[in-house]
């Protein structure tokens, strides 16, 4: 895994994480890799990867069976989406604001554009003949 | 695990290494050992395992004064220097005659480790190249399984791959009895396997350190240009590269060249922020 330059590592897992429950490949009530096989396999001390499954244990997406292991929550998908939701309108979507004003791009031409991406994303067929 | 309380030591009066120099680890995390060369960094680590003697104050391994090299503590502590020495026999035979006093040897996981760095069991040890032979010192160093490993500069002399393997095995290998410390002037290699940072600067530790708190405490950027809030600034080409408080509380990531840049120029913002918050490590600064 590549760690970006400015964000907490354990928050870097927590995404990869979220990313993998999102996907489906850590399906609910599976119980997933232990601490000590993710730090293994990301190469980043388990202390790290401790904090990242304590931190989706209080954001309610994974559990821990005491003896057993970390499993993914039964509604692991909503509290990431949640999670993720929450986070693009607080962090990611102020960054874009900073780079409009800077730039002086206003919101019509914003939202022009994202129509044109969303119609994009819906129709991928008619879009590549136009 | 690790007790030194104002340690003086020195190769000649005139020129002390460490002074009042005092120093508390943990079990259950891997220290990183920054220091400049000739900072001292190889001679704390022989303090502790006891191949230095203190001139002055004291030294404790697992509770008993290290220069005392006890049998028991021996068996539970494995220093393995920056220039591995290996005799001329293979590495069965090493293992067989060597293994014998670790009393917790863990043979399948050196069986493991080999595997993963790729180093031919059968070979007798002298005729593999270095970095080789550093790998099988680390991958005997690890499966000894003693609560306390020294390593002293060990990604020195391995390749590209055989970092990443090292990172994965020290990574797997942590459990929270043991404490393991690893001293290196190569930070990249080493940032994400960390926990705690404790940096040598000036006769003693300028900084005892966990990486998460210093997140939350500090912020790192690149800025076209450093103002006031600057802890520390740095030109480079991308802007000033910057040290200041954490005022959003969301922690980021810390850049431990530039922090370590910061301590050993001793820029005093940084050193007074970092002394006026309170923090459960000591001594910080």
């Amino acid at each position: 895994m590549d760690f970006k330059e400015n964000e907490a590592i354990y928050l870097q897992i927590a995404g990869y994480v979220s990313e993998l429950i999102l996907r489906g490949k850590w399906p609910p009530d599976s119980k997933i890799p232990s601490v000590r096989e993710l730090a293994g396999d990301l190469q980043v001390n388990p202390n790290t990867v401790m904090r990242t499954y304590e931190l989706l244990q209080s954001q309610e997406v994974l559990y821990n069976k005491r003896g057993i292991g970390f499993f993914v929550a039964p509604a692991a998908v909503q509290q990431v989406q949640a999670a993720r939701r929450e986070r693009f309108l607080t962090q990611e979507l102020p960054e874009v604001f900073g780079t409009m004003l800077l730039l002086g791009i206003e919101l019509p031409e914003v939202q022009r554009r994202y129509e044109e991406f969303k119609h994009a994303q819906l129709h991928p067929i008619s879009h590549e003949n136009q | 695990m690790v007790r030194i309380r104002n340690l003086h030591f020195g190769y000649s009066r005139k020129h002390p290494l460490f002074q009042n120099l005092s120093l508390t680890l943990e079990q259950g995390h891997i220290y990183g050992l920054l220091g400049k060369n000739g900072a001292g960094k190889s001679t704390l680590l022989k303090n502790m395992v006891g191949l230095a003697f203190p001139q002055a104050g004291t030294c404790e391994v697992l509770g008993q004064p290290a220069a005392k090299r006890l049998p028991a503590v021996l068996a539970d502590l494995f220093f393995l220097p920056e220039e591995v020495y290996v005799p001329g026999v293979t590495a069965a035979k090493f293992v067989a005659h060597t293994a014998g006093f670790y009393p917790a040897f863990d043979h399948e996981a050196l069986a493991r480790y080999l595997a993963e760095f790729e180093v031919p069991a059968q070979a007798v040890l002298p005729s593999l190249s270095f970095g080789q032979q550093k790998k099988f010192m680390i991958a005997f160093a690890l499966a000894a399984n003693t609560r306390l490993l020294v390593l002293d500069e060990p990604t020195n002399g391995l390749d590209i791959p055989s970092k990443a393997q090292f990172r994965k095995i020290v990574a797997s290998a942590l459990t929270e009895e043991r404490c393991l410390i690893i001293s290196t002037h190569q930070v990249r290699d080493l940032e994400s396997l960390i926990d705690t940072v404790l940096v040598l600067h000036g006769r003693r530790i300028v900084l005892n350190a966990d990486l998460g708190d210093l997140a939350e405490r500090l912020t790192f950027a690149t800025v076209p240009e450093a103002d006031a809030t600057a802890l520390y600034a740095e030109e480079s080409v991308r802007g000033a590269q910057v040290i200041r408080p954490n005022r959003s509380g969301v922690p980021g990531r810390v850049d431990l060249e530039l922090l370590f840049n910061a301590l050993v120029s001793e820029a005093p913002a940084l050193t007074h922020h970092l002394s006026t918050q309170p923090s459960a490590h000591e001594p910080v600064l």
